[in-house]
């Protein structure tokens, strides 16, 4: 017979974030039992369930091996009475007595009773807390109630003074305290109790709701994920706010709502900011209009402050700021803010940037010293560069400076004109360049001034802009960053670009100075690696290489006149041909003649001159390509 | 409706009935209620309590002269400790809101993620942040450490900003316009505490003065807490004076802070001077609590 499981644990609200992980973490630990369980959840309730688990585990058989057939009967008794049988019980199989010893499978609700305490403390969340003592169990929150049931059997157990059951609360405030339930029913009670479990069916709800609503939003699907997990029965609700507010710039107005206040924003039907928002209840109806009124007021107390911030900034200009960010510490060792923006404003001058570019550089930080940015520091950089727009500064300088800590993500885009990717270079590599040289250098997940991203970013502009700097020049010589962005270089390639690691391998043995140009000859090497010829050719080059450097040979005189009529001469003619021609149009003739020489012509001969020779020209051929890719680092089938 | 002195009166009362200690402000400046006696030293060692008090939290930094309508120097919190917290302490404080004329079902309520550490006092919990309609009316803080002490029970901390509820409840968008008494408005009440305490403390606090208070307050703070090891005396100790010049520092900072005294660099050191003296009296509290033994 095979029976239906429910788990339900209980608990109060857990972080929205940290549920998908939570889920997928305890699917893992439940197939530790062999259970293949279907997860959902809300923000107080992680649940697993799973069909047809066997009433009982499969019993188990075991040969045990006793003594000889020639021991003495005392021996062959004392093993027969160990297995709990007569002596005529036990089989023989060879020289031996033995006894097939069967042992009935466990009961599954027991083998669970005993699991799923561990399994449950197991799941993993990103912080933990204690809440029964000192050394009591951790978890995300403190654990409530748990529903454990295998068909209509409670699977008993206690955790955390929790004893398992077959009760279950609804919604805090519109459903029961407490509503018994079966498997059967579980889902249809929790919804009749307003929880909805399934995040999809949360997740589609509000989306229904909003479309109910008939305002268009800006779409913000990570706010939707965040409030399908940080309610139980959401309801969107749209309020409005003083059009006034709408010359306030849209970055801070949506922020205010987006960050602080968990609201969409809403787009008028020519795609600009309306004055309304949508926000989505964790409960069913707003028949009275409390709750809209409720947040109207706290976001127009929210946007008084912001434009509070905005006016009382506009009385200092960003170019009166400068002299203040002497008072701004950039990092403990590295110094003020003041002459970080030194270093900056003369890194892009030296990388060739003109008066707007070294313009931004000087205002980029000024930001940090007014009280908008000092109230929602993610709006960093946007901010200066909204005041520089207001204040008159010329396009490329404002944007320069709105845009100068892109890319923040690897999803981000890279500043929109060139002044700003110059200074965001700049900006980017003083921090690395600073950080290195007084030793804050990244360990493991230990990076705490960001110097991973810094480094992606610089090394995704150099490659997207494009810009030809030599990354060497860049890093000013010093060996670890060096290192260090040669590992951002090729996760770029791999994890973002998609280009397998012996693509990225083989281009960059040929050279990652110029990033722009290592960019094209990756995408070279993708194209032609599928052509019949390429892989053979690969294979080669790698045997030319261990043949190589087994002779220890690293170059020497080549004569022509030493080579032999045939396949060798052959392969010296075409090398000849293919000579500064590009790579895709060389391989096809070139494959043939490098298998032919291998299938007809001995490299280490007895000949000292004529192996030599011999050694010299397939160094001439690897080094041909050299500065296109390092064959012998694609990993071929052959 | 609701006066903001009803409305303490009725979350007082509401958990009196629940067996807390209805205790009254501390009378030293602190800048949260969780820094009063009553809660950071209480917190500590195995002894179970329940209190609650109202904290007028003074942070200098966030004063307006009394002319932004929602920020203020010094705020009124109410704190309440539950030690141990109990199974239904979330239900208990949704309770107190029903008590002051909140009814649930026609709001929306949401615990939202918001973790609690005062690197000065060396305490952290975890939490949330309690939104009734978009606003944070509460935090709520289960403490794991104090003083760099693991907690052996883990109490609840519950955190009301009473301006706010009492806006919400009165409806009003300035909380000068709340109305404290009949008749009274809080602008009436405390204008010119906000006022002149803005003036002082951004324009006209002598920081020399400040700093040499300071140092006076930590030197007396230090001169106890290094007498207590060697004290023959220990369950007489006085500690809880030492705690006092702890605070003492605690606020003196918070006005130099405020003053523009502090860079960015020295903060981390003043921080740190104070958290030496914060957790070396919680320490030596735990250990005159159990006797005096230990150091």
């Amino acid at each position: 017979m095979s029976l239906p499981f429910l788990l339900e644990i209980g608990t109060e609200e857990i972080p929205d974030w940290m549920i998908p992980t939570a889920l997928a973490s305890l699917q893992h630990q439940l197939e530790s039992l062999g259970i293949t369980a279907r997860t959902d959840a809300t923000p107080r309730r992680l649940v697993a369930r799973a069909d047809n688990l066997p009433e009982r585990l499969p019993d188990t058989e075991e040969l045990v091996t006793g003594p000889r057939t020639n021991a003495p009967a005392k021996a062959v008794e004392g093993f027969a009475r160990k297995q709990g049988v007569a002596p005529a019980d036990l089989a023989v199989e060879g020289d031996y007595y033995t006894f097939l010893r069967k042992t009935p499978g466990r009961r599954m609700i027991d083998v669970l009773a005993e699991a799923l305490p561990g399994i449950i403390l197991k799941i993993t969340f990103p912080k933990t807390m204690y809440w029964t003592g000192k050394n009591g169990p951790r978890f995300i929150r403190p654990i409530r109630w748990i529903v454990a049931l295998l068909g209509d059997s409670v699977i008993p157990f206690e955790l955390a003074g929790v004893h398992s059951g077959k009760q279950t609360p609804g919604h805090r405030r519109l459903g029961a305290a407490s509503a018994p339930i079966s498997i059967a029913t579980y889902e249809r009670v929790l919804r009749a109790n307003f929880v909805i479990l399934s995040a999809a069916e949360r997740r589609r709800r509000i989306e229904d709701g909003i479309a109910a609503l008939g305002v268009r939003l800006k779409a913000d699907a990570a706010l939707l994920e965040t409030l399908t997990y940080l309610t139980e029965f959401p309801t969107p609700i749209v309020g409005d706010f003083d059009p006034q507010f709408l010359e306030l710039p849209e970055e801070v107005l949506i922020t205010v709502m987006r960050h602080h206040q968990k609201y969409f924003s809403v787009a008028d039907p020519n795609g600009h900011l309306a004055a309304r928002f949508v926000a989505v209840m964790n409960t069913n109806a707003d028949p009275q209009g409390l709750v809209r009124r409720g947040n109207e007021r706290v976001l127009r107390a929210r946007f008084d402050d912001a434009r509070f911030f905005w006016q009382s900034d506009q009385r200092k200009k960003l170019a009166d700021r400068v002299a203040d960010l002497a008072h701004v510490t950039f990092q403990a060792k590295l110094g003020t803010y003041l002459e970080k923006t030194e270093r900056v404003a003369a890194l892009v001058k030296e990388l060739g940037g003109d008066e707007n570019a070294i313009r931004a550089a000087l205002l980029a930080k000024c930001d940090l010293t007014t009280e908008l940015v000092k109230e929602f520091t993610e709006l960093q950089g946007v901010v200066g560069g909204l005041y520089a727009r207001t204040q008159g500064d010329p396009e490329a300088v404002w944007q320069a400076i709105y845009d100068h800590y892109k890319p923040e993500s690897m999803e981000d885009a890279i500043p929109r004109n060139h002044a700003g990717r110059l200074v965001s270079l700049a900006d980017k590599l003083d921090t690395l360049r600073g950080c290195f040289r007084v030793g804050l250098i990244p360990t493991g997940s230990r990076d705490p001034f960001a110097l991973r991203r810094a480094a992606q970013g610089i090394v995704k502009i150099l490659i997207e802009a494009p810009l030809n700097f030599p990354l060497v020049t860049l890093a000013a010589g010093d060996q670890q960053l060096i290192a260090f962005l040669e590992d951002r270089v090729k996760f770029y390639f791999r994890d973002i670009r998609g280009f397998s690691y012996d693509e990225v391998n083989a281009a960059m043995a040929a050279g990652w100075n110029d990033l722009p140009e290592l960019a094209a000859r990756l995408t070279r090497l993708q194209e032609i690696r599928p052509t019949p010829d390429f892989e053979p050719l690969a294979a080669s080059f790698k045997r030319i290489k261990n043949i190589l450097r087994q002779a220890a040979f690293t170059g020497g005189p080549f004569t022509p006149g030493l080579l032999e009529d045939g396949p060798e001469r052959d392969l010296f003619d075409e090398i000849n041909r293919s000579a500064g021609q590009p790579i895709e149009r060389v391989i096809g003739a070139l494959r043939p003649k490098v298998d032919l020489y291998f299938d007809k012509v001995l490299v280490n001969v007895q000949d000292q001159a004529v192996r030599a020779n011999r050694l010299a020209m397939l160094h001439d051929l690897l080094e041909q390509f050299r500065t296109f890719a390092d064959f012998s680092e694609i990993v071929t089938n052959s | 409706m609701d006066t903001f002195q009803d409305i303490i009166r009725k979350l007082k009362a509401y958990w009196a009935e629940r067996g807390c200690i209805i205790q009254e402000p501390y009378d030293i400046e602190v800048g949260a209620g969780t820094m009063c006696p009553e809660t950071f030293l209480r917190v500590l060692g195995p002894k179970p309590y329940r209190v609650a008090y109202v904290q007028p939290s003074r942070r200098p930094a966030d004063g307006r002269y009394g002319d932004n309508p929602n920020r203020l120097y010094k705020h009124w919190q109410l704190q309440i400790i539950l030690k141990p917290s109990p199974a239904d302490v979330i239900e208990l404080y949704l309770g107190s809101l029903e008590a002051i004329g909140i009814d649930l079902t026609q709001h929306d309520i949401k615990f939202e993620e918001d973790n609690w550490e005062s690197p000065t006092l060396g305490a952290w919990g975890i939490g949330w942040q309690v939104m009734l309609d978009g606003l944070e009316v509460t935090q709520f803080t289960y403490f794991q450490q104090c003083g760099g002490i693991d907690l052996d029970l883990v109490p609840a901390e519950l955190t009301y900003g009473l301006e706010r509820l009492t806006g919400f409840l009165q409806v009003k968008d300035s909380v000068y316009d709340i109305t404290w008494a009949p008749g009274f408005s809080y602008g009436d009440v405390r204008f010119q505490d906000e006022l002149q305490f803005s003036v002082y403390n951004f324009e006209m606090a002598d920081v020399d003065t400040l700093w040499k208070l300071f140092a006076l307050h930590e030197q007396e703070a230090a001169r106890l807490l290094s007498a207590y090891p060697k004290s023959t005396e220990k369950p007489r100790f006085p500690l809880l004076p030492a705690y006092d010049q702890v605070l003492k520092c605690s606020n003196l900072f918070n006005t130099l802070d405020s003053r523009g005294a502090i860079s960015v660099t020295e903060r981390v050191g003043v921080i740190q001077r104070v958290r030496k003296l914060a957790v070396g009296v919680a320490q030596a509290w735990v250990d005159q609590q159990a006797g005096g033994g230990a150091q």
